[in-house]
């Protein structure tokens, strides 16, 4: 399987502070990358610079083989790479179907036809749509974003991200504040995204992360320290002290 | 599945919400004023003219802080500049009207343009801010140097014409300001449904969403940025067009907090709002300072227009338009 994100050697300094310390991964179509670690350990920073929203201090991001280092974010979100955040950040005022409407016009902007209304653009309403449907989301379509759930606000947040169509997804805790029904439902989501995307996963819920991953990259203060299968990251000595805890 | 039912919210505020009566509530109040020209002589006339001018005013200023999010302590600027513009444009004869007209747009439209690039890489209270400190700038700049005649202001030496249109003549400067009023809506109103509105209404409701989404986001609030700059020098041009003198006043930041009082008298994020806040202030603000009304307290009318508007606040804060809302929804 090809690799369709290829990150080397990136790193990001706060002042005198290395949030992320020259880490290399790389994503595949039809792999969950998980990143895991501590609070603090530079995850959330190292999806920040990879969808562009903040600049990274050293190191390359090639997207199918193209630089998109220098990229700003609306340039690289065009190009393919989408995110959710860990922080729910849809609009609430909006319906859930407006929400993802509105995601999808990124790719059909036309800002000038002002002749045009909004709500019957075509390609934005059945991309909508059909990230509504894969996320099952399409009986609440009518409903204010606001009211959903904060299980279907998160279902929200990833269906935001498919209706631009990408094809590498940055998902940031989507589990965060998750029941257990919740968890599946979104697990079985990522299962039948996984065939067609690569799947960058940040996310603290273990049993999640080892049920779904294909590779697990561990983190700590910013550097890895392990990256490979979820056998291999189980019985790593390294990752057990520094990480696990003697449970697993 | 949180169930709270929709019924107990107010009426969902959507990127691009149907009003009541649509479009037909605007065109027939249109169509009324169209109808009522003639009649509308003297004071009442002077009046309607003037609350329309500052309906385009506010309807520019709603661009920004209504469909866009990004409020401006500066729009006065930008209103001073058409004006001055359209005086300074005219030379010692009667000026080509559709010429100047265009002229003072477009030199707004240049002063946002510039205002922009800089302003909207700030945010929130430092918009506000920088928005306001340009405006100053463009105060000082006509106040304190002979550009526009200094605190004196200039007048113009006879008043705009283009063929039979001559704005020496009250029915001509009502008709046109009319038309101005119709296409100021008219294009805020295509901009709300168009994709163009409903990425403004995007980066209003959550910027950072937008961008994740692939909007260049900066783009999108400048462009609004300067057409809001646009509309404001053509209210700004029919000011200098009737009155036939313009001040520095015109662009000091009183007027810009006037402006803004009004989009949130009438109600943020609604265009009938701005309209109607135009309507009320202009009331209010004619009314509280004639003595045959409120007798000695005319002199303050400072003071109770500023406590009168605590109160609209206070009790409305969706303003005006909101009240209009809920009547609307009891009588069903």
């Amino acid at each position: 399987m090809s690799t369709i994100l290829q990150v080397e050697g990136l790193t990001r300094r706060f002042g005198g502070l290395t949030a992320v310390n020259t880490v290399s991964i790389d994503l595949r179509i039809g792999e969950v990358h998980a990143v895991i670690g501590t609070n603090g350990a530079g995850k959330s920073t190292l999806i920040n610079m990879l969808s562009g929203e903040i600049a990274s201090s050293e190191g390359r991001i090639r997207l199918s083989g193209a630089d998109v280092t220098r990229q700003p974010q609306p340039r690289r979100a065009l190009s393919g790479i989408g995110r959710s955040y860990q922080r729910t950040t849809i609009f609430p005022e909006f319906t859930v179907h407006e929400n993802c409407r509105l995601a999808a016009q990124a790719r059909n902007p036309r800002p000038w036809a002002l002749w045009e209304s909004a709500r019957t653009c075509n390609a934005s309403v059945q991309a909508a749509d059909a990230a509504l449907e894969a996320t099952g989301l399409a009986s609440v379509a009518a409903r204010l974003a606001g009211t959903l759930s904060h299980g279907a606000k998160r279902q929200l947040e990833v269906a935001m991200c498919l209706a631009t169509q990408p094809r590498v997804l940055l998902l940031d805790e989507p589990l965060a504040g998750m029941g257990a029904e919740e968890t599946d439902r979104m697990l079985a989501l990522l299962e039948r995204l996984k065939p067609r995307h690569a799947i960058l996963l940040v996310e603290h819920d273990m049993d999640a992360v080892f049920r779904i991953a294909e590779r697990i990259t561990v983190m700590v203060n910013g550097a890895v320290i392990a990256s490979g299968s979820p056998d291999a990251i189980r019985n790593d000595p390294q990752v057990r002290s520094a990480y696990l805890g003697e449970e697993h | 599945m949180n169930t709270t039912s929709l019924s107990m919210k107010s009426a969902p505020t959507t990127i691009a919400a149907p009003r009541h009566g649509g479009i037909w509530l605007p065109l027939a109040v249109a169509a009324a004023l169209a109808a009522a020209g003639p009649v509308l002589t003297g004071y009442l006339g002077d009046m309607v003219v003037k609350v329309m001018i500052l309906a385009i005013f506010a309807l520019s200023l709603e661009l920004l802080v209504g469909m866009t999010g990004l409020v401006s302590l500066g729009h006065a600027a930008y209103f001073g500049v058409g004006a001055y513009v359209t005086v300074i444009a005219s030379g010692d004869g009667a000026g080509n009207l559709a010429l100047l007209v265009a002229l003072a747009m477009l030199a707004s439209a240049g002063y946002a343009l510039a205002v922009g690039v800089l302003s909207l890489r700030t945010r929130g209270v430092y918009f506000i801010m920088v928005t306001l400190a340009f405006a100053q700038m463009a105060y000082f700049i006509f106040h304190d140097t002979p550009v526009g005649g200094g605190s004196d202001g200039i007048y113009l030496y006879a008043r705009p014409a283009l063929g039979p249109l001559d704005m020496e003549n009250r029915l001509t400067v009502f008709y046109v300001v009319l038309a101005a009023l119709v296409f100021t809506y008219a294009l805020l109103a295509l901009i709300r449904r168009s994709r163009f509105g409903a990425a403004l209404a995007g980066i209003r409701a959550n910027e950072q969403r937008m961008r994740a989404a692939g909007f260049a986001t900066f783009w999108y609030k400048l462009a609004a940025f300067v057409i809001a700059g646009a509309l404001a020098g053509l209210a700004g041009f029919l000011v200098a067009a009737r009155d036939g003198v313009v001040n520095p006043e015109m662009l000091s930041w009183h007027i810009s907090g006037e402006v803004l009082l009004m989009v949130i008298l009438g109600g943020i994020g609604h265009l009938r709002g701005a309209v109607l806040g135009a309507i009320v202030f202009t009331l209010l603000k004619e009314l509280l300072s004639t003595h045959g009304v409120v007798g000695g307290l005319a002199d303050h009318w400072q003071l109770t227009l500023g406590l009168s508007i605590i109160a609209f606040v206070a009790l409305l804060p969706k303003g005006l338009i909101g009240l209009v809302q809920r009547s609307a929804k009891e009588a069903k």
